[in-house]
């Protein structure tokens, strides 16, 4: 069979990539505001918390695994941290105990999957449940937390604050992004964790630490979560934990798997997770400025994200190596 | 004499043991409250909120629970934390045990619309909380939300219309669209409007009452429309997010925001002292809390004959 990738092959992340720009002409051309350095710092700004989870997510994903706890514990352990600081304990304090949460939560996840051996997509399905009843009913008073304590500390700029125009937010976002690429493209634990993702087994028998490097990908992904909700909680000054049975889980997969990381493991990178964010930052964005109503903008987003999809399957046909992949 | 002594002071160690615990039991009739209280003893009173966890909710149950222990119902609450289904599932779950009152809070205006007809057919007289269903039960207790529109487009309209120098131009924030503060909302809005031309909505868009949600959205709105003018937002815990996107603009004072809300201290009261709101209309959960307390009073003591009578035409 020929090879597919003569000159220029095309990617569902190149598939991804066009639709995006083809939005973003279209969008310039025809809406006023829409290419404005300060438009188009909002646009990203508003999709960098689905973007750092995208990023968590993908670290599950390129592993073999997934996190569908994400949501949950980022909400519960921020909420928590809010919590404290309004009863009075000191912000650095609480944000630790929060983080520790947070880390415990993956933790837990890691320990199911890699000891238990139970499928990351059941063990994280549960514990994400257990975590958010668990603190819900024992540490928290309130499902909507507002931020009180702390509201005039540098703990609020994180997420309202901006360095030279650029929202912190969006910078964050970069940095969580670029620490994690370097990590899996420079450290060992980055390439052992493509070499698990791609054949568990092989990896195993050459022997990489699978166990050990499944807790540290649930532990990892968690302390992003952590990150991705101190900064929506900062920027609105409140965390509303019912956010952790809504379908955001779902949107970050998305983002994940469009741009073009394999759910079967062992495929993609940031950039991946960065080209499926942008593009559905765009989308949202100029939807918003058109004032396309609600409900309309949900059946757009979802025919696009359909149409990368038909896209995808039709330039890159499955083949019987493909044809299992693709499939949690 | 020393059996005399004893015998005084054995009464009063009865006496002032006695005081604490007998009070209403040696409560002399006066043909209300002995008999009130008879009624309301062992009676089921049953509530599924939305979610509890926020200030309206926890508001009501918190009445409730002050009955409960006073009177001596049976109070059980199912929480079914935001999911409609959850709830729908509860709300039968309790017709079949048969207590006394319902009390819903309706997450949408048609979800619970036949359970609460279900509920009246059955005998059980149904309480609504704040967002009315289209079966409106035995009581409704809560917010006109047509009149809180209303309300809420005039201060907009004082804000940004004919006289203000400002551009005219608003924004609606709007929660979940089934719901009837967003479906009486907006046809308030818009027939106020009507009257004021030179005040146009340019964006008009749903947040689903998340906080996130609408900073992200009001965050381009703000972009788009450098000489916005104000805000209308239907929630307080979602519009503290337009709040912060409108405080990151640098805008805060310039572009109004008119929000709606229980009357929360955190939500409410912190926000119109810092200048996040300008204008707020509270529809006050506390008395709204103390009104479920009467009403339920009401209908243990006095079972309607025939439950949701009234609400068919």
């Amino acid at each position: 069979m020929k090879p597919s990738s003569t000159a220029f092959a095309f990617t569902q992340e190149r598939i991804v990539i066009a639709i995006t720009l083809a939005l973003l002409v279209v969008f310039s051309l025809t809406l006023n505001s829409f290419l404005t350095a300060g438009n188009i710092l909002a646009l990203i700004q508003n999709v960098s918390i689905l973007g750092i989870l995208g990023v968590a997510m993908a670290l599950a994903i390129i592993g073999r695994g997934i996190d569908l706890s994400i949501v949950a514990t980022m909400a519960v352990s921020v909420a928590w941290v809010l919590q404290l600081s309004n009863n009075g304990v000191p912000i650095d304090l609480a944000i630790l105990m929060g983080l520790g949460l947070a880390l415990a939560i993956g933790l837990v996840n890691g320990f199911l999957v890699a000891y238990v051996e139970i499928p990351a997509i059941f063990a994280t399905l549960a514990m994400g449940t257990v975590a958010y009843g668990f603190v819900r009913s024992l540490l928290l008073d309130d499902n909507l937390i507002y931020l009180k304590g702390a509201s005039d500390t540098w703990f609020k700029w994180i997420g309202s604050g901006q360095v030279l125009g650029v929202p912190n937010a969006v910078l964050l976002f970069g940095l969580v992004a670029l620490v994690a690429h370097a990590m899996l493209r420079v450290t060992v634990p980055g390439r052992f964790l493509y070499a698990m993702g791609d054949n568990p087994v092989a990896a195993r028998s050459t022997g990489v630490p699978i166990r050990p490097l499944i807790l540290l990908q649930y532990v990892t992904a968690a302390a992003i979560a952590f990150i991705a909700g101190v900064i929506a909680a900062t920027s609105v000054d409140s965390v509303e934990t019912r956010v952790a049975r809504s379908n955001l889980v779902y949107d970050i997969i998305l983002v994940v798997v469009i741009g073009g990381v394999g759910l079967s493991g062992g495929k993609g990178s940031i950039r991946n997770v960065i080209v499926g964010t942008l593009m559905i930052g765009v989308l949202v964005n100029g939807m918003t400025i058109m004032n396309v109503p609600y409900t309309l903008q949900n059946i757009i987003k979802s025919l696009i994200l359909l149409a990368a999809i038909v896209v995808d399957s039709i330039v890159n046909p499955r083949d019987e190596q493909t044809s299992q992949q693709g499939d949690i | 004499m020393k059996r005399r002594i004893l015998a005084t002071l054995f009464a009063a160690a009865v006496g002032t043991a006695g005081l604490a615990g007998a009070v209403h039991a040696e409560q002399p009739d006066d043909g209300l409250v002995n008999e009130s209280a008879a009624a309301m003893k062992g009676k089921k009173v049953a509530f599924v909120p939305i979610a509890m966890g926020f200030d309206l909710t926890e508001a009501w149950a918190a009445g409730l629970k002050h009955d409960a222990e006073t009177f001596g119902y049976d109070l059980t609450i199912r929480d079914p934390n935001w999911s409609v289904d959850a709830g729908a599932q509860a709300f039968s779950q309790l017709i079949s045990e048969q207590p006394d009152v319902i009390v819903v809070h309706p997450p949408e205006i048609q979800a619970y619309t036949r359970l609460i007809q279900q509920a009246n057919a059955q005998g059980i007289p149904v309480i609504t909380m704040n967002l009315k269903a289209d079966a409106n039960g035995d009581v409704f207790i809560g917010a006109n939300w047509y009149d809180i529109a209303v309300k809420q487009t005039e201060a907009i309209v004082k804000a940004c219309g004919a006289g203000s120098g400002k551009s005219g131009k608003i924004a609606v924030m709007q929660g979940v669209l089934t719901n009837p503060t967003s479906q009486y909302g907006i046809q308030a809005i818009e027939a106020t409007l009507k009257q004021h031309p030179e005040v146009q909505i340019v964006s008009n868009q749903a947040a689903d009452w998340d906080a996130s949600k609408a900073h992200a959205i009001a965050v381009t709105v703000l972009k788009a429309n450098p000489d916005l003018c104000g805000f209308i937002g239907m929630w307080d815990n979602m519009d503290v997010g337009i709040a912060a996107a409108i405080k990151e603009a640098g805008k805060t004072g310039q572009v109004a925001l008119v929000s709606s809300g229980g009357g929360n201290q955190a939500s409410a009261c912190d926000n119109v002292a810092n200048g996040n709101f300008s204008t707020y209309i509270s529809y006050d959960a506390k008395g709204q809390a103390r009104d479920l307390m009467m009403a339920v009073r009401s209908i243990l003591q006095n079972k309607p004959t025939e439950p949701g009578a009234k609400a068919e035409p």
